[in-house]
C-alpha cells in the first residue's frame, strides 16, 4: 500500500483549489445556488478540465483515474461544491465511456467535458430504501422504438440535467436507457437536499428512450457507478470535514468564557483531538476507496468502496454534530458556516446508501481476516 | 498511490509467513493462540531463532545488526509474525536501550551491552516509572548522589515490566535537584540489579498477571562510567526512547491476530449466524481497515515521514481504543464460559482443569489485561493532550 502523491496530482488539486476559492467565496458556501451560478460554476468546472477528467481522451478528457478524481473531489467538498460535477462527471461519464456505444459516447461525451451537456443517473425509486431491488419503471419496445414509464426519486441535477440514464426493467432484465432532458412524456419535479443540493423527482409517461450499453446489465452497471460516486462522497467528506474542523478549531480558539478561551479546556480539547482523529481515518478510507474502484474484480472493489462509506457515514455524522455542540447556540444558526458544513456530512452519509447499508454489503463478502489469521 | 503491496513486498511477507510456519515452535504457537503467559524461555527461545536469521533488531541500524529494513518491511514483519502465532518482541532492551545507546552511548557502553541485548543474554529493565510520577514522568524523584567514581541511587520504580526476568535496568534518576525545569536535572543510568540495595517485587494484577513489578533501590553504587550520554541530560535519551517505536505503535498485527481470533471463536460458538453479530465483525473489520491504512499512509514517502509525534498519537488512541474494543467483544463471545476464574488462569497447566473450553477461559483476563492498553507508553489522556495541544496552537 502506498499514498504517494505525485508533482502532477499536487498541481492537479492546487488549480481545483485556487478554482473553488474564486468561485465560492468563503461567506456564501454552502448557501442554495440559483440555476445560473450552478451553471457558470459548471462551466468554470468545464474550463479546468474537471467534467472530462474520466473522459477518454478522444472525446476532449484527459482520460485520468479515480485518484485523480478523488483530490478534485476533496476540493470540491471543502467548497461546498454543488451536484453537477458528481452527476455529471463522476455518475454518468464514466458509465458512458465504459458502456455506451461507439455513436452515442460520440453524442454525448465532448459535450459532457464541454460542460454544454449534463447529464445524470436516475436509478432510485420512490419504493426503495436504496438497493435497486424491485424495479417498477418499465421499459416497453413498441412501434416508435423503446418507451418508459415511471418514477425516479432523489435523481442529482435532475431538475436540470439535459441527458438522463434510467434504470428500468426490460424484457431481458434490468436495463439502462437514456431519455433527452426534454422529453415530451417528461416531468420534473425539482428539490432541495438537507445541505441545499439539486435533486428531483421525475416521472415518465411513455418517455422516447434508448438503451445504453448491454440489455440485462443495467444493474451491473449502475452498481460500479453508484461505487464510483461513493468514493467521491467519501472524498468530498475528508475535504468538508477539514474545512469544519478548521472552523471549529477557530472558535476553540477566539470564543472565550470564564476569563479563558475555550482551547483552554481539556474537556473541549480531548473532544477535538477525537475530531483530528476520525479526520485521518477519513482522509485513508478515501484513498482506499479510489484505489479500489482501480481494482478489476468487483468483490475487491465493493470491499474497499463498502468500508469506506460506512465510516464515512458513522464519522461524519460524529463530526457534523459534535461540530455544531462545540460551536455552541452559534451552531444552531442558519447563518454558521459550521452548520452548513455539517449539513454536508451528514447527506454524504446517506446518499445511495447508510452506514448499514454499506456495512451489509461489507460484511457480505469473504473476510480478509478469514483466511490470513487462521493457524491451524 | 496504490492499494496493493509491491511484488517484492508481498515476496518478503511470504517469506516471513514461510519462516514463522516453519520455525516457531508449536508450544509457544499454541500459548499465544490462547493468549496464555508465555515464559522467560519461550521468549528467549523465539528471539535466539529470530536473531539467528538476524531479525530480531528491525529498528537498529544495519552496522549495528538491523536487517535494514523499509518502514513497510518493518510492519509486514509485524503482521506476519504476529498473525502466525509468534510472540511480540517485547524486551526493552532490544526496543527500548538499544537504540539509545547506538545514539548516545560510549562506544564501551555499546560494546559491553549491545551483543548480549541481541543475544538474549541480558533482559533489560525499564526504571522509568515511580509511585508519584506516572504521566508526569519529569517529576521523578529518584535520586542519584555523585560519590567517588560512583553514584548512589535512592528511590522506588513501579511499574517495571518482567523485572524478575532482568539481569540490568536502565533508569531515569534526578541528579540535580536544582535545576531550573523538572526536565533538567534528570539522568540515564544503568544499573545491576544483583547489586546491594535491589529488591524486586513482583505486583499482583488484576488479570492474575505477575509481569509488572515494584523496584525498591536503597544506596545502591552504580559506577560513574554507566552515565549514558551526558550529566543532566538524560531527558533527551528518553525522549529519543519514547520516540523511537512508531511504526509498530498502532499494534495493528495484534489488532488483526485478535480480531482473527475473535472470527474463529465466534463460528465454533455459533455467532456467525446472528446478524446482529455479523455486523459486529464486520464493524471491527472496516475500522481496522481504516487504521491500517491511516498507519501505512504516514509512513508513505512524502506524506508526513518519519512519523511526528501527533500522528503517533493518534495512531496510538486509536489503535490501543480498537484492540480493547476487539478484546470485549472476545469477552461477550466467551458467554458464560468467561466467568470461571482462577488467578493463575494464564497458564496452561492451570487452563486445563478449568471447567470452560480452554479457548474460551483465558478471554476474562485477556480483557482485563488490555486496558494497559491505553494506560502504557503515555495513557491516551495524555495523548489526546498532545494532539490537541498541536491542533490548538494558534
Amino acid at each position: 500500500m502506498d499514498f504517494t502523491l505525485t508533482d502532477d496530482h499536487l498541481a492537479l488539486r492546487d488549480a481545483v483549489r485556487r478554482c473553488c476559492d474564486g468561485e465560492f467565496p468563503a461567506s456564501g458556501r454552502g448557501l442554495p445556488e440559483s440555476t445560473e451560478t450552478e451553471g457558470r460554476r459548471h462551466a468554470a468546472f468545464a474550463g479546468l478540465g474537471l467534467l472530462g477528467l474520466q473522459v477518454p481522451p478522444a472525446h476532449g478528457g484527459s482520460g485520468l483515474g479515480p485518484v485523480e478524481a478523488m483530490l478534485a473531489a476533496q476540493e470540491l467538498g471543502r467548497a461546498l461544491a454543488g451536484v453537477t460535477w458528481l452527476a455529471s462527471a463522476v455518475l454518468a461519464a464514466p458509465l458512458i465511456a465504459e458502456a455506451a456505444s461507439p455513436a452515442q459516447q460520440d453524442r454525448w461525451l465532448g459535450a459532457m467535458a464541454a460542460g454544454s451537456l449534463r447529464a445524470t443517473l436516475a436509478l432510485e425509486e420512490p419504493r426503495m430504501r436504496w438497493a435497486l431491488h424491485d424495479l417498477r419503471t418499465q421499459a416497453r419496445l413498441g412501434a416508435d422504438g423503446w418507451q418508459l414509464d415511471g418514477e425516479k426519486a432523489g435523481v442529482l441535477d435532475g431538475g436540470a440535467a439535459g441527458l438522463l440514464l434510467v434504470l428500468a426493467a426490460a424484457p431481458e432484465g434490468p436495463t439502462l436507457f437514456a431519455v433527452d432532458g426534454g422529453d415530451a412524456g417528461l416531468s420534473r419535479r425539482p428539490y432541495r437536499l438537507l445541505d441545499g443540493r439539486c435533486a428531483a423527482h421525475l416521472r415518465f409517461a411513455g418517455s422516447r428512450a434508448e438503451p445504453v450499453g448491454r440489455p440485462g446489465a443495467g444493474l451491473e452497471l449502475a452498481e460500479s457507478a453508484l461505487d464510483r460516486a461513493g468514493a467521491m462522497l467519501v472524498a468530498e467528506t475528508t475535504g468538508a470535514a477539514e474545512a469544519l474542523m478548521a472552523l471549529t478549531l477557530e472558535h476553540l480558539r477566539t470564543r472565550r468564557q470564564f476569563g479563558k478561551p475555550l482551547a483552554a479546556f481539556q474537556a473541549l480539547q480531548h473532544r477535538i483531538a477525537d475530531h483530528a482523529i476520525a479526520l485521518e481515518l477519513l482522509e485513508s478510507m478515501a484513498g482506499v476507496a479510489a484505489l479500489s474502484l482501480q481494482d478489476d474484480t468487483p468483490q475487491r472493489r465493493v470491499r474497499g468502496v463498502a468500508a469506506a462509506r460506512t465510516l464515512c457515514a458513522q464519522l461524519g455524522r460524529r463530526l457534523a454534530l459534535d461540530a455544531i455542540q462545540l460551536h455552541g447556540a452559534m451552531g444552531m444558526t442558519e447563518e454558521c458556516a459550521a452548520a452548513r458544513y455539517a449539513k454536508r456530512l451528514l447527506v454524504n452519509g446517506a446518499l445511495f446508501g447508510d452506514a448499514d447499508f454499506h456495512r451489509q454489503r461489507f460484511a457480505a463478502l469473504p473476510s480478509d481476516l478469514a483466511s490470513q489469521g487462521d493457524t491451524p | 498511490m496504490r492499494l496493493a503491496f509491491t511484488p517484492a513486498e508481498e515476496a518478503f511477507r511470504l517469506e516471513v509467513r514461510e519462516f514463522v510456519r516453519t520455525r516457531l515452535p508449536a508450544d509457544i504457537r499454541r500459548k499465544v493462540e490462547l493468549g496464555l503467559r508465555l515464559e522467560h524461555a519461550d521468549y528467549v527461545t523465539w528471539f535466539r531463532i529470530l536473531e539467528a536469521r538476524g531479525w530480531l533488531t528491525p529498528g537498529w541500524p544495519v552496522e549495528h545488526g538491523g536487517p535494514g529494513w523499509s518502514p513497510i518491511q518493518r510492519y509486514l514483519f509485524d503482521e506476519e509474525t504476529l498473525l502466525g502465532g509468534a510472540p511480540r518482541i517485547i524486551a526493552s532492551g532490544i526496543q527500548m536501550l538499544g537504540p539509545v545507546l547506538i545514539a548516545y552511548g560510549t562506544p564501551e557502553q555499546k560494546a559491553k551491552y549491545l551483543p548480549d541485548i541481541r543475544a538474549s543474554r541480558t533482559w533489560w529493565a525499564q526504571g522509568f516509572s515511580e509511585p508519584g510520577s506516572g504521566s508526569d514522568l519529569a517529576s521523578l524523584r529518584t535520586t542519584a548522589v555523585a560519590d567517588g567514581d560512583d553514584f548512589v541511587v535512592n528511590g522506588h520504580k513501579i511499574w517495571t515490566s518482567y523485572a524478575s526476568w532482568c539481569s540490568m535496568m536502565f533508569a531515569l534518576v534526578r541528579t540535580d535537584p536544582h535545576a531550573a525545569k523538572p526536565q533538567e536535572g534528570i539522568s540515564f543510568l544503568l544499573l545491576d540489579m544483583a547489586s546491594p540495595g535491589v529488591t524486586v517485587r513482583p505486583i499482583r494484577m488484576l488479570e492474575g498477571g505477575t509481569d509488572l513489578h515494584e523496584v525498591f533501590l536503597d544506596d545502591v553504587r552504580v559506577p560513574r562510567v554507566n552515565l549514558v550520554g551526558a550529566l543532566h541530560q538524560g531527558w533527551t535519551c528518553a525522549k529519543f526512547l519514547l520516540g523511537h517505536e512508531r511504526t509498530g505503535i498502532a499494534g495493528i498485527g495484534s489488532c488483526k491476530q485478535q480480531l482473527a481470533r475473535a472470527r474463529r471463536l465466534s463460528a465454533q460458538q455459533g455467532l456467525d449466524r446472528d446478524p446482529a453479530w455479523i455486523a459486529r465483525l464486520a464493524q471491527f473489520e472496516i475500522e481496522l481497515m481504516a487504521l491500517e491504512a491511516t498507519a501505512l499512509r504516514l509512513l508513505s514517502p512524502g506524506q508526513r515521514s518519519p512519523v511526528p509525534q501527533v500522528e503517533a498519537s493518534m495512531l496510538k488512541v486509536r489503535g490501543t481504543e480498537l484492540r480493547q474494543a476487539i478484546h470485549e467483544a472476545l469477552f461477550e463471545i466467551a458467554g458464560p464460559h468467561a466467568l470461571p476464574f482462577d488467578a493463575d488462569a494464564l497458564f496452561l497447566e492451570s487452563l486445563a482443569g478449568m471447567p470452560a473450553p480452554p479457548e474460551l477461559g483465558t478471554l476474562a483476563a485477556n480483557l482485563l489485561d488490555s486496558r494497559k492498553l491505553s494506560t502504557y507508553g503515555g495513557s491516551n489522556e495524555i495523548q489526546r493532550n498532545v494532539i490537541a495541544q498541536a491542533l490548538l496552537k494558534a
